[in-house]
């Protein structure tokens, strides 16, 4: 498949400050890419770049095979939508909608086609003649989108655009974009820092930590296989549990904790290890199971609980495994008590194993 | 229930530090209300009344005569024809120095803030020490190059030296308004392809009608008042308002006629006083806009 986007060796500055240093990825025609990462990593800065609004201080950027690194944004087929929706307050709604299009100097009677086109495929038909302060911010964002919809661009760019909305809109539009993307096909970049909306949107993932990229790979791959610990510890809600120990070879080879030990015969290592090792072994709380299962499991053992919380469908338990906070999700419907004993169990198949010091998976 | 608080909110109780407040802004306002009375009442006194000295009194028979005196006719040393000249100088240099003055200087601001450039800061840092040099150092340097500009004494030599002289507070002003302004905006009317001239006109002015009002303001007294430039830069035909006031009121021909002086005077500050009367309200509005962000 050939590739909407390249960028190659991307470094941006400000100042002293390195924000991106020798960044390269790859955007697919057509793809949805998440940029995940916490706040202050770098992925506006990023966007802001493929978008043409930030001088770049090193690398290149390719958008459909056209190098595009010193180019204007109005000239590289792209629209963004902000998190602040940015509309301008003083225009109507059909006038926000219709400024890039008058700047690039489309005929009226086209202009308006494409107007009647996008609100129609965001239904905004009935808002066109409104200010943006007259608008809720479902609303205002749909417009930003629409912005960038009629404009019928190559590559949508959106940084966060869902964070100033409440929780029930934020699902709501999740899903209109996502529905959009499949009906237009473009190619995507879609900043955010929820996990949520990355996993549900994108076809694949780039997890952002000081200005570089983690782990790219599609939503179930970076789920199961996070190549390293930063990574499998910001997917996935509750966050993966964490034991420390070490490696102990032979055969089968051997988790060892401080109380007890792991058979790792089902674990697919990835990279040879050493004897001793200190590593640090992660699980994620639904993949615990508990009760009579749990025993038939390569690994159980009997823990206490010692903090539920009830979520509705599930019930989250804290408790201690090797002294350390380990979680366990259960099926919200069984009853459960603080001081009840349980017997858990896990697969190390669906384990992940970071060494101690490097981060990065065995 | 029983243990939250009951009854009516108290309403606020004059306490010793709202006496004080209270105090101290209504001296203030007696100490400069005091001179505007006196000033009213004089120049609607005849000068017998005025002659015997009780300056606090209200006028015993109120007359017109020295306001139309100090419009039409009063002396300076050379002509006797008022201060009307003066008003209609005053008004020819104001417009275009304020329009002048606030067009360059907006342009700068939006430029500062929204297109740095390298040396930027530093333009910016020069500009902004500029407007503490004083105007004395100036004003020579300034003298022999609107002379070389062939310029010196005349409408567009003291156009020219206004718009100079409102270029660093006014830059600062509008620079600090735009950067307060959502940065995204900026970057989606990019995206959307305006330019620098399409986002200025398109989207940064409309927004920002308060600061253009201030600084509209904030110009129109500034050159209404002033005295000196008019005095150096003006040329004799075009002297402003505040000039002929002086001439008036120093003119040492015959008796010293306090009622026409006290109506001149109020006359030339007229113009500054309606338009605070006018627009304060956006005026306050407008300066804690452009504060909020350095
Ligand atoms: N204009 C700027 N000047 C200086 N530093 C900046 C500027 N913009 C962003 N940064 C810094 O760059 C880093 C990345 O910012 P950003 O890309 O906005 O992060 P994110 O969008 O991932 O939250 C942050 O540490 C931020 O402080
Ligand atoms: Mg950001």
């Amino acid at each position: 498949m050939k590739n909407s986007i390249e960028i190659r060796d991307l470094s941006l500055n400000f100042g002293a400050v390195k924000v991106l240093t020798d960044l390269n990825l790859d955007i697919q025609d057509g793809e949805f890419l998440v940029l995940l990462g916490a706040s202050g990593c770098g992925k506006s800065t990023l966007l802001n770049c493929i978008a043409g609004l930030l001088d770049v201080s090193g690398g290149q950027i390719f958008i459909n095979g056209d190098n595009v690194t010193w180019k204007e944004p109005k000239e590289r087929g792209i629209g963004m939508v902000f998190q602040s929706y940015a509309l301008y307050p003083q225009m109507t709604v059909e006038g926000n909608l219709s400024f890039g299009l008058k700047n690039s100097k489309v005929p009226k009677d086209e202009i308006e086609k494409k107007i009647a086109h996008a609100a129609g495929i965001l239904q905004i038909e009935s808002l066109l003649k409104r200010k943006p302060g007259e608008l809720s911010g479902g609303q205002r964002q749909r417009v930003a989108i629409g912005r960038a919809l009629v404009r019928e661009v190559e590559v949508f760019l959106f940084d966060e655009p869902l964070s100033n909305l409440d929780a029930k809109l934020r699902a709501d539009l999740r899903v209109e974009i996502k529905r959009l993307h499949q009906k237009l096909k473009n190619t995507m970049i879609y900043v955010t820092h929820d996990q949520i909306e990355a996993m549900t949107l994108a076809d694949r993932i780039a997890i952002m930590k000081d200005g570089l990229v983690q782990q790219l790979d599609d939503p179930r791959t970076i789920y199961n296989n996070p190549v390293n610990k930063y990574v499998a510890g910001f997917i996935g809600s509750p966050g993966m549990n964490f034991l420390d120990g070490q490696l102990k070879a032979g055969e089968p080879a051997s988790f060892k904790m401080a109380e007890g030990s792991v058979d790792l015969t089902n674990y697919a290592f990835q990279q040879s290890f050493t004897d001793g090792q200190k590593v640090t072994f992660g699980i994620r709380p639904e993949h615990i199971v508990v009760g009579d299962e749990a025993s038939e499991m390569p690994f159980s053992q009997e823990v206490e609980v010692e903090i539920i919380e009830p979520m509705g469908s599930d019930t989250l338990v804290w408790t201690k495994l090797n002294n350390q906070d380990f979680r366990f999700m259960l099926d919200g419907q069984i009853a459960i008590n603080t001081g009840d004993k349980v017997n858990i169990g896990f697969d190390p198949k669906i384990s992940s194993i970071f060494d101690e010091a490097t981060e990065l998976r065995v | 229930m029983m243990n939250e608080p009951y009854g009516p909110r108290p309403g606020k109780i004059l306490n010793p530090t709202r006496i004080m407040v209270y105090g101290v802004l209504i001296v203030a306002a007696i100490y400069y209300l005091l001179p505007l009375y006196i000033m009213i009442t004089t120049s609607m006194k005849g000068l017998p009344e005025i002659r015997m000295g009780n300056i606090f009194a209200l006028p015993v028979e109120v007359t017109f005569a020295p306001w139309a005196k100090a419009w039409d006719s009063a002396c300076t040393g050379l002509y006797c024809e008022g201060l009307k000249t003066g008003f209609w100088n005053s008004v020819i240099i104001t417009i275009p120095s304020v329009i002048v003055s606030i067009a360059i200087a907006s342009v700068n601001g939006y430029a500062l803030s929204n297109w740095k450039f390298k040396g930027s800061e530093v333009f910016f840092t020069i500009l902004i020490f500029g407007s503490f040099i004083p105007f004395q150092v100036m004003l020579y340097p300034l003298v022999i190059v609107t002379r070389e500009l062939g310029i010196f004494g005349s409408l567009w030599g003291i156009i020219f030296i206004h718009t100079i002289f409102g270029m660093p507070i006014l830059t600062l002003l509008f620079r600090n308004y735009f950067a307060s302004l959502p940065e995204e905006l900026f970057k989606a009317a990019r995206v959307d392809g305006a330019g620098f001239w399409g986002i200025f006109f398109k989207i940064m002015v409309p927004m920002s009608v308060p600061i253009f009002v201030v600084a509209v303001i904030l110009q129109i007294t500034g050159i209404w008042n002033d005295f000196l430039f008019g005095v150096v830069f003006a040329g004799t035909e075009n002297f402003p308002m505040t000039v002929q006031l002086n001439n008036i009121v120093n003119s040492k021909q015959g008796v010293t006629e306090y009622n026409v002086n006290m109506a001149a005077t109020i006359l030339t500050g007229a113009v500054p006083l309606i338009v605070y009367f006018l627009s304060g309200k956006y005026f306050v509005r407008g300066i804690a806009a452009g504060a909020v962000k350095g």
